[in-house]
């Protein structure tokens, strides 16, 4: 165990903990029914947090993704209603809008040297407003194929369903992992993160990572978007408000240090899950206000960061004490 | 002999134990939010009205999000309820949810909204008519004015919002074949109490000082408040000067009722939970199939009625 795999098994403690004591008091929840919930109801939340993982371990971070998620939802919708387009054309197409969108925020930040924070913040605004000019209300999606993906599962034992889009969320996942950690662009981007002065003394294209990181994201909020368009069977520009941010929780508790450099896409995974988890949980309680989901999270980011600080305090003393008998 | 009639009795309770658990145990009931009073006073009247009934309520509140009802209807069904309760936030988006509840033999009852989907994937819907309910406030005016001459302005709800256009509706159809009763001024108050102060001031302005109006008939409570402040300023007397008849039935108005300042106001009741629970009641029990529409009360209330014990008891619903 180290300093870099210490929150990622928090986690995954904190996780089967959290689960154990729900199923004491709610036997039901451990079926195969809650655990495909969990991957179903997060699926869109889950593809776009492996996007935002990459973003955050390379030093940046995404606020536009959830304004993506609802402009992709309306496009889509829009789309099949508007023009002959069929769903596989008006995804691929919607695939390549966001992805050029995160590519050209990536540009932005990287030579304009602007601060990732403000040029994300604007792509909200712009995502969401071109949402807005698409359609104001709610569009039903009322096409053959996109009934048939939501129809789609595999009937676990037990009547659990794991759903296409849940599949396709751990498959999502998955590809992150290997991608995070046995190519090139991965190693790139845990170097970028550690500091890109040091990424480019080292010898990575510090442009081309950068605008691969935010491609990435908006490929993925992409994604995630023709998710949620099948997982609600609608389009409405005022859908998935603040998801950004629950990703970005997501990441924090799944184990990836916000400031950069470390992190893993499977933490990211079990932070979605134990998201899902206490609101699931609050929902089988019946009782209790539904902003304690809320509440729960923000005392679990607080943890995590607390523990992070911790960490590199630790760490720092560690290497003190090394130097010093050195 | 006494083990005898020991084991019977237990038997015999055992027995009304199993009738009884026919009705529904357990309920989950998905709320959209708490973005208005009515919605808040639907809350706490569909907690009781469980508590009433020895049902145990699961209660979500969805924080405006259409995710956050999926979710929660998914958690219903794993936990196994006997029932679902939904007031959906959009029309659209319910099919796969619904069907995976009809699957799981859970009756859904939607409450006060409806969707898209088809009719089969849900037992019932409570909601109120919104054109009845305009309705029962033109009976009223028709009624209480006679064959006296009389113009009435109108504050209208959103423009486009089906409440506006079919309460609209609703009134006229019921002014119409008196032509004693004239709409002479209509326009948008926004269901706002501000707007509707403004609105009325111009139409004060415009009908000689308001001695040209007989009648106000507002939208919603909301917007006649405002205009009673307006016609009071006016140096007029609302309730006497003008009569006032308004829709909705929120606490404010029956204090505007106990002072004589509002004449009467049509009933859009937060209590669905109730009929919903007796429709779901009659279905386990008896296995009755409910219409697949539930038309709750559009009551009606004037100064008559004692506003200020309803005031009293609507005051600690949540509006």
């Amino acid at each position: 165990m180290n300093a870099r795999t210490l929150p990622l098994l928090a986690t995954v403690l904190i996780f089967i903990i959290a689960y154990a004591l729900c199923y004491l008091q709610f036997p039901a929840i451990l079926s195969t029914r809650v655990v495909g919930n969990l991957l179903t109801d997060n699926a869109f939340l889950g593809i776009v947090a492996v996007g935002m993982t990459f973003v955050i371990i390379s030093g940046g971070i995404d606020l536009s993704v959830g304004s993506v998620i609802a402009f992709s939802g309306v496009f889509i919708a829009v789309m099949l209603r508007d023009t002959g387009l069929g769903p596989w054309p008006v995804f691929a197409l919607l695939l390549v809008i966001t992805t050029l969108f995160g590519a050209a925020m990536g540009a932005t930040i990287h030579f304009l040297q602007m601060p990732p924070f403000i040029v994300t913040l604007a792509g909200m605004f712009l995502a969401r407003g071109m949402a807005y000019v698409l359609s104001i209300d709610s569009v039903p999606i009322n096409d053959e194929t996109i009934s048939v993906l939501q129809r789609l599962y595999w009937l676990m034992p037990g009547k659990g369903r794991l759903t296409l889009i849940g599949g396709l969320m751990l498959v999502v996942v998955v590809v992150g992992i290997i991608v995070a950690q046995r190519t090139r662009f991965g190693t790139n981007v845990y170097a970028l993160g550690g500091g890109a002065q040091t990424a480019r003394l080292m010898g990575v294209p510090v442009a081309r990572t950068t605008m691969q990181v935010y491609a990435v994201s908006g490929f993925l909020a992409g994604l995630s978007g023709i998710v949620f368009a099948i997982y609600t069977s609608a389009g409405y520009s005022l859908a998935t408000v603040g998801v950004e941010l629950d990703a970005i929780a997501a990441v924090v508790i799944g184990g990836t240090l916000l400031t950069g450099g470390s992190g893993f896409v499977a933490g990211t995974l079990i932070g979605v899950l134990i998201m899902g988890l206490i609101q699931t949980y609050i929902i089988f309680d019946g009782t209790l206000s539904s902003w304690w989901t809320k509440i729960a999270i923000g005392m679990l980011l607080l943890g995590f960061i607390v523990l992070q600080k911790a960490l590199v305090w630790a760490g720092g003393r560690r290497t003190e004490a090394a130097a010093g008998k050195g | 002999m006494i083990s005898k009639i020991v084991f019977g009795a237990s038997l015999l309770a055992s027995v009304s134990l199993l009738s009884s658990a026919a009705m529904a145990q357990t309920v989950g009931f998905s709320q959209i939010g708490s973005e208005s009073g009515w919605r808040a006073a639907e809350t706490t009247l569909t907690k009781q009205e469980a508590e009433k009934r020895g049902i145990d309520l699961k209660f979500a509140d969805a924080q405006q999000k259409q995710e956050n009802q999926i979710k929660a209807l998914r958690s219903f069904i794993a936990q196994g309820v006997d029932a679902i309760l939904i007031a959906p936030v959009v029309e659209t988006g319910w099919d796969a949810v619904l069907e995976e509840a009809k699957d799981a033999e859970i009756p859904v009852i939607l409450l006060d909204r409806t969707v898209d989907s088809s009719k089969d994937l849900y037992l019932t819907a409570v909601g109120s008519d919104l054109e009845h309910e305009g309705k029962v406030a033109g009976d009223w005016l028709v009624k209480d004015v006679g064959d006296k001459q009389c113009n009435v302005v109108e504050l209208q709800g959103t423009t486009g919002s089906s409440p506006a256009i079919k309460r609209k509706a609703g009134f006229e159809a019921a002014i119409a074949g008196h032509d004693n009763i004239k709409i002479t001024r209509s326009q948008t108050g926004d269901f706002t109490r501000a707007k509707g102060k403004e609105v009325m001031e111009s139409f004060l302005k415009a009908e000689n000082g308001g001695k040209d109006i007989c009648a106000l008939y507002a939208h919603n409570d909301d917007m006649a408040v405002g205009a009673i402040q307006a016609i009071k300023e006016a140096g007029l007397k609302p309730g006497t000067d003008i009569k006032v008849v308004s829709i909705d039935a929120v606490p404010d108005i029956f204090q505007a009722l106990a002072a004589g300042e509002a004449n009467a106001t049509v009933e859009l009741t937060p209590n669905m939970a109730g009929p919903a629970f007796d429709a779901l009641k009659a279905y386990m029990d008896d296995k009755k199939e409910p219409p697949k529409f539930i038309q709750t009360e559009s009551k009606l209330y004037t100064q008559a009625d004692d506003p200020k014990a309803v005031y009293e008891e609507k005051k600690g619903l949540g509006y």
